[in-house]
């Protein structure tokens, strides 16, 4: 695959990914920010996820 | 990527998926009250109700916790005490026929660290919670049963890898997050399938990978006794059964002045798991949010009341130390309990649309 196509394809899940393992290890750091951090990367996944699930045929 | 690298990656997420799904499924729907357990007990009445007293009640001294704790189970033999940060008026005991018992044969209560009065925690010692509890941690099969978890966690972690792989050429020609339920059912839940396996991998390879140290603690503390205890208690090895245990009161001291800077949190008696025949071992855990998760066990000679060793921590049993939090989700509030919990959903409709999947697939081809 082309360096172009795999980030294309790779860049959102691989953000997602990072941002998810830094907030689960930073949430064992500390509390209240350190916490947040892992409310944060966490919730973005549930967010895209639902609005996956919600997508629904366009009434025509 | 070839075609045939493709076929093959394809055939590794088929059985890989199609091995483990069913009981990643149980372990996801087991683990989800799991994951609230301490507001399910609040809810039900199963937490111990601690008397109020003045905040600066007088403690009792170990050796009065360890009668009242006897008083309460005559002719059982003490196994562990241990302390939990949100019941400071509480020491749990756990009991047994024998010091060395097996833990799911234990009886485990709370202490009025203030009273001595016996409280007692039905849900530590059966009904529905613990079935959640055996079904998700050993299906009540002992050993063989956690390591057939083990490696189904194993399985699921290369269903995930093998799931990445596949990923590149389904989304090639797709913007991140695209779903089309215009198309058709199959084609909905494909789309649906990469996009939440796509956003909760590494939250379900953190859980998976800790879940897989969990089952394979009984191995790793084995490997601790062998290595780490064996070489501490090697003197005691001719001496003669403990038959008196020294008067305990001073042991939490001893093992603070042993480990300064620590904090005990839990006794494991002697003749137990976790201890030796000759030793009381007191696990010591840091003071930072890291460090408690990270358990020194000072080991006192329980004839005599005197230090013998403060044994090593090998890395592996930091690695299970740091596995459990990483596993229940129990370290970031309820915002994480609640967002584990949603994650743990979204994982089993990934498990329930890739069986979906695999079973359209099968009959368009047959």
């Amino acid at each position: 695959m082309k360096n172009s196509t795999f980030w294309k394809v790779f860049a959102a899940p691989t953000a997602i990914a990072v941002l998810t393992l830094a907030g689960l290890f930073a949430a064992l750091l500390g509390d209240g920010a350190w916490d947040a951090l892992s409310w944060l990367a966490m919730g973005i996944s549930t967010a895209v996820s639902l609005k996956g699930l919600l997508t629904r045929k366009k009434l025509s | 990527m070839k075609s045939q690298t493709i076929r093959r990656w394809s055939a590794i997420h088929t059985w890989t998926s199609l091995i483990c799904t069913l009981f990643l499924l149980m372990l996801a729907l087991t683990g989800l009250p799991l994951i609230f357990h301490h507001q399910i007990d609040h809810l039900l009445g199963n937490a111990p109700q601690f008397k109020a007293m003045p905040a600066d009640a007088p403690r009792l001294n170990l050796d009065q916790l360890i009668k009242a704790a006897e008083a309460h189970r005559p002719g059982e033999a003490m196994q562990y005490f241990a302390w939990e940060e949100d019941e400071p008026n509480g020491v749990m005991a756990i009991m047994a026929a024998t010091p060395g018992t097996e833990p799911n044969s234990s009886h485990t209560f709370m202490l009025d660290a203030r009273t001595g009065e016996a409280l007692e925690m039905p849900s530590a010692n059966g009904g529905f919670m613990m079935v959640m509890l055996r079904l998700h941690v050993d299906m009540y099969a002992g050993l063989p049963g956690k390591l057939l978890l083990a490696f189904m966690g194993l399985m699921f972690v290369l269903a995930i890898v093998s799931g990445i792989v596949l990923y590149a050429p389904f989304m090639r020609r797709l913007p991140f997050a695209t779903v089309r339920p215009e198309k058709s059912t199959r084609i909905r839940w494909l789309d649906l399938h990469n996009l939440i396996g796509a956003v909760t991998l590494s939250w379900a390879l953190v859980v998976g990978l800790t879940g897989v140290i969990n089952a394979c603690a009984d191995l790793l503390i084995t490997s601790w006794r062998n290595d780490s205890l064996a070489a501490m208690i090697a003197p005691y090895r001719d001496a003669p059964p403990l038959t008196q245990r020294a008067q305990a009161a001073d042991l939490l001291k001893l093992a603070e002045t042993a480990a300064p800077g620590m904090q005990a949190d839990f006794i494991a008696f002697p003749g137990t798991l976790l201890s030796s025949e000759h030793h009381y071992a007191v696990f010591m855990k840091g003071a930072s949010q890291l460090t408690s998760h990270l358990l020194t066990p000072v080991l006192i000679d329980a004839s005599n009341l005197k230090l013998t060793a403060v044994v090593e921590r090998p890395w592996y049993m930091d690695a299970l130390g740091l596995s459990q939090p990483l596993h229940f989700g129990d370290y970031g509030g309820l915002p994480m309990q609640i967002l584990w919990a949603a994650l743990d959903v979204l994982t089993i409709l990934v498990l329930g649309s890739g069986l979906y999947l695999w079973w359209v697939r099968r009959r368009v081809k047959a």
